[in-house]
């Protein structure tokens, strides 16, 4: 009950009454102490309209949308999936999807508030995705290529035996065909609920991406918002070209653990794409809408 | 089987018993010279019932009970191991870029009259040293010096082995600076294409990235009182349980044991310890590990370098479980 009237008190004081200065007194709080600003309690129905989480501009999906989920205002790049990069980076948003029989199954039977086989199928239910990551092969302006992107949606993007194996098939498929690999990191880390098997999979990824390297095939990777763990213990970070896009959150460690190690705040935009850049771990930060672009030209720099 | 002396011996809980029956001896022996019946026979049986202690008690231990027995203070640490087995040890310190990480240590030394580079996590033996040894918790560094020094075995010809305790990679704001992900990620990139042979023992706590950031190569072992997975106990019940309370039931469903994850195929082998863990007797751990250390050089040594590197990249592609559905 009392939240309730505490909404209805921010409501009265109108969009812009952040102060009460701003308004007559017809408009005030009648309570103190509300620190909420109001823009932030506005809340827009799902799937009509966007509000961008960095600048609060808030516009509509279709015009995030021409904006390839990128904020109209501020250039936030908003978390998207594997459908959206597929559709943006291949030609006609055209390419064939591989691997996709491959599923995870609870062999531990891990069980913490919830068990691993009915997050699974409930994640399935509720999505259209049969894992963490999709394959798909294709061309980017003509130039064949190869991409793994991650799925947050699906257990936060989290690095299991299926990601693993996928990807090693996937590169088995590049070293078949001679094709660049691309993977789009965009995970929390490693799948808690395989245990020590999904720890082995930075392993077991590393070592085909080795064999990658003796085949002289290039391997790109692409981080977004968020890249942590396990995938920046391996993978992630192993890129003949680490690029990311602006402003994504990349690391081994989160940034609430070492907060609460250091016992310190974080500097501002610590961990962040342009802070990986800076201390010379990235080569280049790509915005999204040239992403294309750039990746055809640096595909065509390797091939020639 | 004779105990060492240690007159600041520390106890983990379940450890209570063997406690009582040691204070039990020392209080005889103090008063020793003062009864007028000579004791010694029962302090012989009391000295057995202690073996026999250690043994049941860590009969039937839980998952989280092996963790602790794993972090035990006494616990012998890679120092001390390359001190047991090994000798003309000359550490090797530094990464040549920043500095030198004390949490990780190595050199080359003689183990059964070869040449072999041993690197490891190392922690500290008391309060002062644990600071100074970062808990054993390597930054980038760390790692990094460890891959100059597996390099420099490469460069000569000799074998790698790694002993591998750690509560984790350090979670600092220099570390993420300095690139923890990218320095973990190219150790295991590169200890898997090591042209010589790569041998990695778990010795206390193997802890995820921390761990495999030394932990990839030909034959990995896991001593009998150790764990080794993703996360630890502890952060995985404050994540997925959101709570710190958790910890034994993480454990027990993460199956970390040494056990399991022989069980699991993830591991080669479990190296045995002493009655009760290894920090009861240094000499005795340390001379098993030695043993199985250098039958496991010989086998590997007769590869050929290139085969080697196949069988590795083979070993770690078949781990993991999915199911595969018509297509």
């Amino acid at each position: 009950m009392a939240r309730q009237e505490e909404d209805f008190d921010a409501n009265l004081a109108g969009e812009d009454g952040q102060t009460e200065e701003t308004k007559s007194g017809w408009f005030k709080r009648i309570k103190k102490g509300i620190l909420t600003s109001t823009a932030d309690k506005k809340e827009t129905p799902e799937g009509l309209w966007n509000k961008c989480p960095e600048c609060n501009y808030i516009c509509t999906v279709t015009e995030l949308k021409e904006h390839l989920f990128t904020c109209p205002k501020c250039n936030h790049h908003h978390r998207v999936g594997s459908h959206e990069y597929f559709e943006l980076l291949f030609d006609e948003g055209q390419c064939a999807i591989l691997f996709e029989n491959i599923r995870a199954k609870d062999q531990l039977n891990f069980t913490d508030l919830k068990n691993y086989q009915k997050r699974l199928e409930e994640t399935w239910k509720k999505t259209d995705l049969t894992d963490s990551i999709r394959i798909g092969a294709g061309k980017v302006k003509g130039y064949p290529l190869v991409i793994g992107c991650m799925d947050f949606e699906f257990i936060g993007g989290s690095l299991g035996s299926v990601m693993g194996e996928r990807i090693s098939r996937a590169i088995d498929y590049c070293l078949q065909h001679k094709t660049p690999l691309m993977i789009i990191c965009k995970s929390g880390g490693a799948r808690m609920m395989e245990s020590a098997f999904s720890l082995m999979q930075l392993a077991k990824v590393s070592g085909k991406l080795s064999q990658l390297t003796d085949a002289k095939i290039p391997y790109i990777s692409l981080l977004t918002d968020p890249a942590f763990g396990g995938i920046s213990a391996s993978f992630g970070m192993l890129g003949d070209l680490n690029i990311a896009e602006p402003g994504a959150l990349i690391g081994f460690a989160g940034p609430r653990v070492i907060k609460e190690t250091i016992k310190k705040d974080l500097p501002p935009g610590f961990q962040r794409s342009e802070f990986l850049l800076e201390h010379g771990f990235l080569d280049f930060i790509v915005d999204r809408k040239q992403m294309k672009d750039k990746l055809a030209s640096v595909l065509q720099l390797f091939q020639h | 089987m004779l105990m060492p002396e240690n007159k600041n011996r520390q106890f983990i809980d379940f450890e209570k018993p063997i406690k009582d029956l040691l204070d039990d001896i020392e209080k005889l022996k103090e008063n020793k010279d003062k009864k007028e019946v000579d004791p010694s026979d029962y302090i012989k049986q009391l000295e057995e019932r202690v073996i026999e202690k250690r043994r049941d008690i860590t009969q039937n231990l839980t998952s989280w009970q092996k963790v602790q027995l794993s972090r035990h203070p006494d616990r012998p640490y890679t120092l001390k191991y390359i001190q047991k087995m090994c000798t003309n040890f000359v550490e090797l310190h530094g990464d040549r870029n920043v500095k030198d990480d004390k949490a990780m240590v190595g050199g080359f030394a003689e183990l059964d009259g070869e040449t072999v580079m041993i690197i490891g996590q190392q922690k500290g033996i008391n309060t002062k040293m644990r600071q100074l040894r970062n808990f054993g918790m390597a930054n980038p560094e760390g790692y990094r010096k460890a891959l100059r020094l597996m390099k420099l075995a490469e460069k000569f010809n000799k074998p790698v082995i790694t002993l591998i305790d750690t509560p984790g990679a350090y979670p600092g704001l220099e570390a993420e600076e300095r690139g923890q992900g990218e320095a973990i990620a190219r150790n295991i990139y590169e200890m898997m294409r090591l042209k010589v042979p790569v041998i990695c023992v778990i010795i206390g706590e193997g802890a995820s990235g921390g761990a495999l950031g030394v932990g990839v190569g030909d034959k990995i072992f896991m001593l009998e009182n150790t764990w080794y997975t993703v996360i630890s106990p502890e952060s995985c019940s404050s994540i997925l349980w959101r709570s710190w309370e958790m910890k034994e039931k993480a454990a027990e469903q993460l199956q970390l044991t040494s056990d399991k994850m022989y069980g699991f195929g993830l591991v080669d082998g479990i190296v045995p310890e002493p009655v009760g863990g290894a920090h009861w007797d240094y000499d005795e751990a340390a001379q098993n590990l030695k043993k199985v250390l250098v039958a496991t050089l010989q086998q590997l040594k007769q590869q050929d370098p290139q085969q080697r590197i196949e069988n590795r990249i083979e070993k770690f592609g078949k781990m993991g479980f999915w199911e595969e559905q018509p297509a």
